[in-house]
């Protein structure tokens, strides 16, 4: 398991209060699909992923990232006790789910792109 | 996996406005590398590698112009990087996980310095281009 540093919680969590959910989750989960399409194995149901316009502006999309990243930053809010906030998702993306692992970091890839994208300079090598 | 023409049609593009700031993307890139993923730094004990040094300023411009050369052929990548691909294959000897960790920090560096340039589409082009010139250095490997 990573640990966080004292900086690197406060940088996480300074950065969290700034970030606009509604669109960073979108637009991370949209490209996640974009970018690496093997990924929409697990989006059958979303509708027309047909094209990346079509994607970005899917509304099922962007709904879902943004549960995505209200669930992260409500890991944010359990710095100390990652592995008990994530426990029943962890259950649900193994067990019912199936995704493979693999598929997270490039989600978690993603969304630091995004993230760079939306801060530019204020996005530090630390952050 | 190759590039269609609309992604290197992408690339080219960019890399217009990339290569007015080659040096800071190349520095930012490596700096984002070592403080992300520090296991990388073994491969640099002859290096300062504090930020703003001047190693790596000099390296991280090379790294860039290196990417400039694949860029320019990029039709050819696999001529274009063929002295590269040695070197990391007999000399360097990089392991081959290390080069997806520096296509990241680079593509994160590009997204913040070029907001509005790099959409979905420019993602996936330089995601590719990247993956591609990392499996050029590597094909020697083996």
């Amino acid at each position: 398991m990573v640990h966080l540093t004292a900086e690197e919680k406060a940088a996480v969590s300074s950065l969290q209060g700034k970030v606009k959910v509604d669109v960073v989750g979108g637009e991370a989960l949209g490209r996640l699909l974009v970018v690496y399409p093997w990924t929409q194995r697990f989006f059958d149901s979303f509708g027309d992923l047909s094209s990346p316009d079509a994607i970005m502006s899917n509304r099922k999309v962007k709904a879902h990232g943004k549960k995505v990243v209200n669930s992260l930053i409500n890991g944010l809010k359990n710095l100390d006790n990652l592995k008990g906030a994530f426990a029943k998702l962890s259950e649900l993306h193994c067990d019912k789910l199936h995704v493979d692992p693999e598929n997270f970091k490039l989600l978690g890839n993603v969304l630091v792109c995004v993230l760079a994208r939306h801060f530019g300079k204020e996005f530090t090598p630390q952050e | 996996m190759s590039l269609t023409k609309a992604e290197r049609t992408v690339i080219l593009s960019m890399w217009d406005k990339i290569s007015t700031q080659a040096d800071a993307i190349g520095t930012q890139a490596l700096e984002r590398l070592f403080a992300s993923y520090p296991q990388t730094k073994t491969y640099f004990p002859h290096f300062d590698l504090h930020p703003g040094s001047a190693h790596l300023r000099m390296h991280g411009a090379k790294v860039v112009a290196a990417l400039g050369e694949a860029v320019k052929s990029i039709d050819n990548i696999g001529g274009a990087l063929a002295k590269l691909s040695e070197l990391h294959a007999y000399i360097l000897r990089v392991d081959p996980v290390n080069f997806k960790l520096l296509s990241h920090c680079l593509l994160v560096t590009v997204a913040s310095h070029f907001p509005a340039d790099f959409t979905a589409d420019a993602h996936t082009a330089w995601d590719k281009f990247l993956s591609i010139v990392s499996a050029v250095l590597t094909e020697k490997y083996r």
